[in-house]
C-alpha cells in the first residue's frame, strides 16, 4: 500500500481587541441589539467613508512582531469586490497588495521534536455583517453591529504534516496573540477561526496534491477531525483513480463529514483594487520599536523563569502560563503570599478543574490575586483547614470576595484550641466504643473514623491535625 | 428685478445691513425657482417652502443677534444632488437613489449651514455625475439657459444652470474630470475646483474617489473665493482630507497678475479646439499679458493618455463605488425577484441608466484579473507621467491657461449617441483631477452663436491663490 504525506496550510481569522470597529467609531462589543452599533459608514451608506483606527494596526504589528514577521513599512488597503447582502459596500476592505506582515515564523514542538512552521502574511481587514434568516424562509434580516469589526487574517506556508502540529500552531498562535493582549481567540465565538487548506501526497513526491479549503470549524477538536477525515477522503478518491477538486468545503461537526461549498470553477474575481478611500499607512521605525518595547514576557520565556525563580516544575508551568491572565494572577499572588507552590496548585488544580466544570476559560476566572493570597495566608495560618479552604475558593471562584470576612461572617475559621476540643473528642471516643476499640486492637485506620466523626461533630471547623493529635494522646 | 441677481457676497452684505431679510431672500429665490424651472429643470428637488422660510427665519435670528457673521448668512443656496443632506431627498439623478433620504448631511454641507446659506434645493447632475451634458439624469435634462435648445454641460450642469438662470445666486457642484468646470464654462459662471483634499468628500457620493472633489459654482471669482473659504475643512472622516492653513482665499481677491509667469500648452490649442474658442481664450490671455503677466507657449504632451486613463481609473473606482447600490439596504429594489441574485440583477438592470452601466461594465473589466496590469496599472502609470509633465512645467511656470471645452454648449440630445466622442470632450478638464491640481474655469467671451466661452487656469497643488488672482485680475479688467 502506498504511503501518503498531508500537507497543511493555515488561514487564521483573528478578532482583534479594539474597543471601536477598524473604519468607525462604533462599538465592537458582542451582543448589542440588532443594528445598534452601526452608523452610515458600517452599512455602507453613500457618501460615507472609513477612518482608519490606528489600534488596529498597532495590534497587526504586535502579532508580527512577535510571529517573527517582516513588518511593511509601505502597507495599504485594497478592496475585495464581492455582492452579498452582509457585505454593506459589496466591498470588503482588506489588504492584497501590500499586507502588513510578511515572511514569519511560528515555532512548534510536537511529540518532543521542534518544528517552524512559515508565516506568508498576515493582513488586516473588517468583518461582515451577519444574515438572519426568518425559520419559514420568507425573509432574511441583516445585523451590522458585526460589521467593520477589525480581524486580521494569518496566512501560514503549507508546513503542517499533521492534525498534531496544526493544533500545536493553533495553540501557538492563541496562547502569543492572547498575551499580547490583540484578541481573547475564542474559537467556540468565532473571535479565531482557522480554514484549512490541505492536500495529499505520495509520500517522496515534492509535486503539490490538489488542496481542498475546509471552512466552519469550530474547535479544535472539530479542527482534527476534519483534518483526519479530509486527508482519508482525498486519499480514497486517489486510491480509487480519480481526482481531488480544488474546492472549498464545509465540515458539519455532528455528522463528522465535510460537503462541497464551491469548486474553484465557481471562484468570484474578487477585482482587488487599492482603496482609494484609505492613503497608504507609513510605518515608522520608532513606531515599531516603540510596539515591540511594550512586548509581554511571553509563555516560553515565563516557564523558564518559573522553573528558576519558584522551583515550579516545567509541566505545571505550562498549564498556567497557557493563560496569561492565569500566569498574571500566579505571579501577583505569590508577590502577595510568598507561596509559589500553594499559589500554583490552587490554580493548577482546583481552578482548572472548575473551569470544565462550568465550561468556562481561563480568560474568564474572576477572583483577585489579593484574595487568593489571602486565602493561602488563612489556610497556612490555620485559621481553616483545607477542605473549608477549598470550600471558600469555590465561592471565590463563582463570585471574588474576600475570604477573610467570609470565613468571619460564615463562622468557619477553624478550633485550634486544644483544650477546646478535648470535649468533643472525649464525646466521640465515648459514643464510638468499637471504633475506640479496634484502634486499640492495631486496626491505625479506626482512627480516620474517629477524626471524621469529631469534624462532623465541629461542622468541620476543627484543625484536623490537632484532632489527631488529641485522639492519639486520650486513646 | 429677481434678488437672485446679485452675487451671494452682495446678498450677504443686504441681509446683514438689513436691507432685506434671510427670509425676503429665500422666498424670491424659490419664487425664481418657480418661475424658471418649467424651461430649465435645473433642480431635482426644491424643498418645501414652509422648511425653507423657517429655516431662513432661525438663520436672521441668529444674523440679528450676532451670531451669524459669514458673508454668506442668509444666502439661499442649491446644493448638487450627489451631497448627502439630512432629511432632503439626495437621489444622484438616479432611479436607484429615487427614494433615498440620507440619515446625515455632508460636511462641505454643513460648513454652508453653519455659515448660515439657506439650502432651497438639490440640483441635477448627469446620473451618479457620469456625463457632459446633464442628459444623463433620471430626471431629464437640465437646459443651458443661454439657449434652452443646448446642454448646460455636465456633470454639475443643474447648479450651473440654476446659478445662471438667476435661481440662485451660488451652487455647490462636484467635479471628478470637469464636472464644475465644465458646465460653469457653458452657462457663463465661474467654477473652481481646489486641490484634491482641500474639501471634505464625507457625504459626497463618490463617483471616482481619487478624483472626486467639491466646489463652488457663482457668478463671479469673488464668491469663489469666498465661498470656497467656507467649505474647505480638514475633516478627521474624509482620510483623504488635507490640513492646510492657507483656505483664506479671499485674501487673494487682487487685481494683479504683474511678472506672473503663465504657461500655454501649445497642444491644448491645436487641432480639435473650436476656433472662435480658441479665439476668445488667445485674447484672454492678452488681456492677462497686458497686466503685465508673462504668456509662454509650451508643449505639455502627454495629453492624449490624459482621457484613457481618466476613464480607466474614474470607471474602475465607479465600478467598486457603485456596487452598494444593491437594492438590500436603501433605494429602488426591484418588484419581483425569486432569489438573492435575480433580484440583484434586476434591481441594478432597472436602477441605473445606460452610461452608468458602460462605466460599471468598463470599470470592472479593467479591474478583473488578468487585464488589471493591461489597463489600470498602466493607467496609474500614465498618471504618473502626466503629473511629471504638469510638475515639470510648473517649474517654469505660476499658472497654465488653457480652454476647458474644445467647444461650446452643444445642442441636446446630440452627444449621448457617441461616447468616445463625449469623452474626448474631456481632454483639457481631467488632467487637473488625475493630479489634484486646483483649476477655475472663468468666462472669457462668447461665440458668434452667443454662447459662453470659458477660460480654465490650472495652478499648483495647493496654490488656488494664484488661480483666484490671475481670474480676479482678468475678471477685473474685462468688466463692462
Ligand atoms: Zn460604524
Amino acid at each position: 500500500m502506498k504511503q501518503y504525506e498531508t500537507v497543511i496550510g493555515l488561514e487564521v481569522h483573528v478578532e482583534l481587541a479594539t474597543k471601536t470597529k477598524i473604519f468607525c467609531g462604533c462599538s465592537t462589543r458582542f451582543g448589542g441589539e440588532v443594528n445598534t452599533h452601526t452608523c452610515p459608514v458600517c452599512t455602507g451608506m453613500p457618501g460615507a467613508l472609513p477612518v482608519l483606527n490606528k489600534k488596529v494596526v498597532e495590534y497587526a504589528i504586535a502579532v508580527g512582531l512577535a510571529t517573527n514577521c517582516e513588518i511593511n513599512r509601505n502597507c495599504r488597503f485594497d478592496r475585495k469586490n464581492y455582492f452579498y447582502p452582509d457585505n454593506p459596500q459589496d466591498y470588503q476592505i482588506s489588504q492584497l497588495y501590500e499586507p502588513v506582515c510578511l515572511n514569519g515564523h511560528v515555532d512548534i514542538t510536537v511529540n518532543g521534536t521542534g518544528k517552524s512552521v512559515g508565516i506568508h502574511e498576515i493582513h488586516m481587514e473588517e468583518d461582515a455583517g451577519k444574515l438572519i434568516h426568518e425559520e419559514n424562509g420568507s425573509m432574511s434580516l441583516i445585523d451590522f453591529n458585526r460589521s467593520g469589526v477589525p480581524l486580521i487574517e494569518i496566512v501560514s506556508e503549507p508546513d503542517m504534516r499533521s492534525a498534531e502540529e496544526v493544533i500545536s500552531y493553533l495553540e501557538k498562535l492563541r496562547t502569543t496573540i492572547q498575551y499580547l493582549g490583540a484578541s481573547d481567540c475564542k474559537l467556540q465565538e468565532g473571535s479565531m477561526r482557522a480554514d484549512v487548506n490541505l492536500s495529499v501526497r505520495e509520500e517522496g513526491s515534492l509535486v503539490l496534491g490538489t488542496r481542498t479549503e475546509m471552512k466552519n470549524l469550530n474547535s479544535f477538536k472539530a479542527i482534527s477531525r476534519a483534518i483526519d477525515a479530509e486527508r482519508n477522503r482525498q486519499i480514497r478518491i486517489i486510491e480509487s483513480g480519480k481526482r481531488v477538486v480544488q474546492e472549498t468545503r464545509r465540515w458539519d461537526d455532528n455528522k463528522e463529514e465535510s460537503y462541497s461549498m464551491r469548486s474553484k470553477e465557481d471562484a468570484q474575481d474578487y477585482r482587488y483594487f487599492p482603496d482609494p478611500d484609505l492613503p497608504g499607512i507609513f510605518i515608522s521605525q520608532e513606531w515599531i520599536d516603540a510596539i515591540k518595547a511594550d512586548e509581554p514576557e511571553f509563555k516560553t520565556a515565563k516557564m523558564a523563569r518559573y522553573a528558576k525563580e519558584y522551583g515550579i516544575p516545567e509541566s505545571d508551568a505550562d498549564i498556567i502560563t497557557d493563560s496569561r491572565h492565569m500566569a498574571d494572577i500566579f505571579e501577583e499572588t505569590v508577590k502577595l503570599c510568598g507561596q509559589p507552590k500553594k499559589a500554583a496548585n490552587w490554580l493548577m488544580v482546583d481552578t482548572i478543574r472548575l473551569l470544565k466544570e462550568n465550561s468556562m476559560d481561563p480568560e474568564d476566572i474572576r477572583f483577585s490575586p489579593e484574595n487568593l493570597a489571602k486565602l493561602i495566608k488563612l489556610n497556612m495560618s490555620g485559621t481553616i483547614n483545607s477542605s473549608v479552604a477549598k470550600e471558600v475558593f469555590e465561592k471565590m471562584f463563582d463570585g471574588d470576595m474576600d475570604p477573610e470576612s467570609y470565613v468571619k461572617e460564615h463562622g468557619l475559621a477553624q478550633e485550634n484550641d486544644e483544650d477546646a476540643l478535648k470535649a468533643t473528642v472525649q464525646k466521640v471516643i465515648d459514643e464510638n466504643p468499637r471504633s475506640v476499640e479496634d484502634y486499640r486492637n492495631g486496626k491505625e485506620k479506626a482512627i480516620g473514623f474517629l477524626v471524621g466523626q469529631t469534624m462532623k461533630a465541629m461542622q468541620g471547623k476543627a484543625n484536623p491535625g490537632i484532632v489527631n493529635k488529641i485522639l492519639k494522646e486520650l486513646l | 428685478m429677481s434678488l437672485m441677481k446679485y452675487t451671494a457676497i452682495e446678498l450677504g452684505k443686504m441681509i446683514a445691513s438689513g436691507e432685506i431679510s434671510a427670509v425676503e431672500a429665500a422666498g424670491d429665490c424659490l419664487e425664481a425657482i418657480r418661475k424658471n424651472e418649467p424651461d430649465i429643470n435645473a433642480f431635482v428637488t426644491v424643498c418645501d417652502e414652509q422648511s425653507v422660510l423657517k429655516k431662513a427665519e432661525e438663520v436672521q435670528k441668529k444674523i440679528n443677534s450676532g451670531e451669524l457673521l459669514s458673508p454668506i448668512a442668509g444666502v439661499p443656496v442649491a446644493i448638487k444632488d450627489n451631497m448627502c443632506t439630512a432629511d432632503i431627498l439626495t437621489t444622484c439623478s438616479s432611479r436607484i437613489l429615487s427614494n433615498f433620504i440620507p440619515p446625515y448631511t455632508a460636511t462641505a454641507v454643513e460648513c454652508l449651514e453653519s455659515a448660515g446659506a439657506v439650502i432651497v434645493g438639490k440640483t441635477n447632475m448627469d446620473e451618479f455625475a457620469m456625463g457632459s451634458t446633464t442628459e444623463t439624469s433620471f430626471y431629464g435634462a437640465t437646459k443651458n439657459p443661454h439657449d434652452k435648445t443646448r446642454v448646460p454641460g455636465g456633470s454639475s450642469g443643474g447648479s450651473a444652470a440654476a446659478v445662471a438662470a438667476g435661481e440662485v445666486t451660488f451652487a455647490l457642484g462636484s467635479d471628478t474630470g470637469g464636472s464644475i468646470r465644465q458646465p460653469a464654462s457653458h452657462c457663463g459662471v465661474v467654477g473652481i475646483k481646489p486641490t484634491y483634499g482641500t474639501v471634505s468628500r464625507y457625504g459626497l457620493v463618490a463617483y471616482g474617489s481619487s478624483l472626486d472633489q467639491i466646489g463652488p459654482i457663482a457668478k463671479d471669482v469673488s464668491d469663489c473665493a469666498a465661498i470656497l473659504e467656507i467649505i474647505s475643512s480638514y475633516d478627521t472622516k474624509d482620510s483623504t482630507s488635507f490640513k492646510r492653513d492657507d483656505t483664506d482665499f479671499t485674501t487673494a481677491l487682487k487685481n494683479d497678475v504683474n511678472g506672473l509667469k503663465i504657461g500655454i500648452p501649445g497642444d491644448y490649442f491645436g487641432t480639435g479646439l473650436d476656433s472662435e474658442v480658441k479665439k476668445a481664450l488667445l485674447d484672454a490671455a492678452d488681456v492677462l499679458k497686458s497686466r503685465g503677466a508673462e504668456l509662454e507657449y509650451f508643449d505639455l504632451s502627454l495629453t492624449e493618455f490624459a482621457v484613457p486613463a481618466y476613464y480607466i481609473i474614474a470607471s474602475a473606482e465607479a465600478s467598486s463605488n457603485l456596487s452598494r447600490f444593491d437594492g438590500v439596504k436603501y433605494g429602488y429594489r426591484t418588484g419581483e425577484y425569486e432569489n438573492l441574485h435575480q433580484m440583484y440583477k434586476k434591481t441594478r438592470s432597472e436602477g441605473f441608466g445606460t452610461e452608468v452601466k458602460r462605466r460599471i461594465m468598463l470599470g470592472s473589466f479593467v479591474l478583473s484579473s488578468g487585464y488589471y496590469d493591461a489597463y489600470y496599472l498602466k493607467a496609474l502609470k500614465a498618471k504618473n507621467l502626466i503629473k511629471q509633465a504638469f510638475d515639470k512645467a510648473f517649474g517654469k511656470y505660476d499658472l497654465i491657461i488653457g480652454p476647458v471645452s474644445p467647444s461650446t454648449a452643444p445642442e441636446l440630445g446630440t452627444s449621448l449617441d457617441d461616447p468616445v466622442k463625449m469623452y474626448l470632450g474631456d481632454i483639457y478638464t481631467v488632467a487637473a483631477n488625475l493630479i489634484g491640481l486646483p483649476a477655475i474655469s472663468v468666462p472669457c467671451g462668447r461665440d458668434s452663436k452667443g454662447l459662453p466661452v470659458g477660460m480654465m487656469l490650472t495652478g499648483k497643488c495647493f496654490d488656488e491663490k494664484t488661480v483666484i488672482r490671475a481670474a480676479y485680475t482678468y475678471e477685473q479688467e474685462t468688466q463692462i
